[in-house]
């Protein structure tokens, strides 16, 4: 990423923030480096930075114990399956299987502290703020509903999207420039699935929500990989009747090459 | 230096890829087989979803298995008739396959399936060769001259009605069995997700007593023309086919190919015969020890692909 989307984002967040807003209460004004990611075919993943302004006027009352921000980044919705395998007359095989229904295929919770200590874990979980706390609705037994965090398939799952780099929980990703001026790193692994995210910058202080501001980034392919993935969706016996051609030619050409006689 | 691919979705090594071609292509020129029992698990290892490494595999494998047949073709060490037959027999093989496939996987466990019947086949078939091959090493060193085909080796196979001559093959033998050979390789290769190059060399070997000299060239035009229509049928029905990966693929395999043929052609019919039932074993082996050994993991999580 370079320098200069950070830079336009960072003077777009002061020109905002000098504007002004309704009086008394706290505002945020965020901005992104950039709202719209290409996927090309040298890809290996994205940082992105947001940056964010608390705006304050004269009748804000005064804040002792500081400001504290929450970035939720929210990929596009799948639905996944877990499975447990245990061993059965020798032979390892699934056993138990979960399915996670619309659970984001991303999902990165970004703050400027532990979770914990900005706001009770009620709060929290009213806001789905946090790995712990998202709501992650399961089929269980035909009805559709969350189960209790220790729950073994729950976790296992939330361990291997971590591990996969998709899901991740920084308690210290949110860094404040200024007592009201803050930025953010949000990183983007090169197995980020493509479609519209979320991003939901929540500001908090003594433990209650004061402001939330919500933005959206794209992730596409673009150029050659875009071509192809919309000629083999859209035009699939075509694609596979070029793909095939494709085949039959470099099988012959290398015949021709490597001919001896 | 890495590469997106398209449909994959993901960022791949593309010498790493390429040299995974050239080593499965020289394999499948070697011996006359796809090659897809190795490229697919060799693929998923790296990261690729195991429905586009399928799908991607077939083309790979056409472009090889065509190649080959080329080289083949032009030393004339290739049964054109034999092949149509056979392929007779598999495209009805498939249509079974792909239908009872589906009903499989309506009643889950479709991995373990899969996986126990890679080793039950594969470590039959392998041991099978192992033992016929060693045998007739071992009567060559002797001293003995390496036994052709005797005129008694006749089995109740050749007292079949419908004979046809077979000219390259030098053999004189009843439709039914090549029918029926066809339609097992095309079966299994349905449910399996390979092209079966590895079942219908021994089978034509064995069963049908074709020179092994020619049953190469034969096999690589049945696995060609049973995967150039798998590539379509992929990409009709799932979009799943990444013409990149695919390319990258082919580029690696033909060339691995070249080489695999003309070393084939090199080695005795016994000694390819070993070599193919020591390789076949081996990956039987790996998928068995995939079984039996706790996974480092007990917990997987895949996306449901989105029914279209």
């Amino acid at each position: 990423m370079s320098r200069r989307p950070a830079l336009a984002a960072l003077l777009a967040v002061a020109l905002l923030a000098a504007a002004g807003a309704r009086a008394g209460a706290e505002s945020l004004v965020t901005s992104l480096s950039t709202h719209y990611v290409r996927i090309t075919a040298n890809f290996t993943g994205a940082d992105l930075v947001l940056f964010g302004a608390i705006e304050r006027d004269a009748r804000t009352v005064a804040r002792r114990g500081g400001y504290d921000v929450v970035v939720t980044v929210m990929g596009p919705r799948q639905t996944f399956v877990t499975r447990r395998k245990e061993r059965v007359f020798g032979i390892w095989m699934n056993v138990e299987s979960r399915t996670f229904i619309d659970a984001p295929s991303y999902l990165a919770v970004l703050a400027n502290r532990e979770l914990t200590d900005i706001a009770s874990i009620a709060t929290l979980r009213r806001l789905q703020s946090g790995l712990d706390q998202i709501l992650l609705p399961q089929v269980i037994a035909g009805d559709i509903g969350d189960v209790a965090l220790d729950d073994p398939l729950r976790s296992a799952y939330l361990r291997i999207k971590r591990d996969q780099g998709l899901y991740r929980e920084a308690p210290n990703a949110v860094t404040f420039l200024t007592p009201t001026l803050f930025r953010s790193a949000i990183p983007l692994p090169d197995n980020v699935p493509t479609g519209v995210y979320e991003v939901d910058v929540k500001l908090f202080a003594d433990g209650a929500l004061l402001a939330r501001q919500t933005s959206a980034l794209e992730v596409v392919k673009s150029g050659f990989e875009q071509f192809v993935f919309t000629a083999a969706h859209d035009y699939g016996l075509l694609y596979g009747l070029a793909t095939a051609m494709m085949a039959l030619l470099t099988g012959w050409l290398a015949s021709i090459v490597f001919r001896k006689d | 230096m890495q590469i997106y691919l398209p449909i994959a979705e993901i960022p791949v090594n593309v010498f790493l890829v390429l040299f995974m071609g050239i080593a499965v292509g020289f394999i499948s020129g070697m011996f006359g087989i796809g090659g897809g029992f190795l490229m697919t698990p060799l693929l998923i290892f790296i990261g690729i979803s195991p429905a586009v490494a399928v799908a991607s595999v077939a083309s790979h494998i056409a472009a090889s298995s065509f190649s080959g047949a080329l080289a083949y073709w032009r030393r004339r060490a290739l049964d054109l008739a034999l092949a149509l037959m056979l392929l007779a027999g598999g495209i009805v093989g498939t249509l079974a396959g792909v239908w009872l496939f589906s009903l499989l996987r309506a009643l889950g466990q479709l991995d373990l399936m899969i996986g126990l019947s890679y080793v039950l086949l594969l470590g039959a078939v392998g041991t099978m060769m192992i033992v016929e091959s060693t045998r007739a090493i071992l009567r060559a060193r002797k001293g003995r001259p390496v036994e052709i085909r005797r005129p008694g080796s006749h089995t109740w196979i050749h007292g079949l009605p419908f004979k046809l001559r077979f000219k390259t093959s030098r053999i004189y033998v009843s439709v039914i069995p090549v029918w029926a050979i066809g339609f097992a390789i095309g079966f299994i290769g349905a449910i399996m997700g390979i092209g079966g190059g590895f079942l219908l060399v021994p089978a034509l070997i064995y069963l049908m007593r074709v020179p092994t000299g020619v049953v190469v060239g034969t096999s690589m035009v049945l696995t060609l023309v049973t995967m150039a229509s798998a590539t379509v049928m992929h990409a009709v029905s799932n979009h799943l086919v990444d013409a990149v990966l695919a390319l990258i693929l082919m580029v690696g395999g033909v060339i691995g190919a070249q080489f695999g043929a003309r070393a084939g052609q090199r080695i005795r019919g016994e000694r390819l015969r070993l070599l193919l039932g020591l390789l076949v074993l081996a990956v039987g082996l790996r998928f068995a020890y995939d079984l039996v050994i706790q996974p480092t993991d007990i917990y997987t999580v895949r996306i449901i692909e989105k029914q279209e």
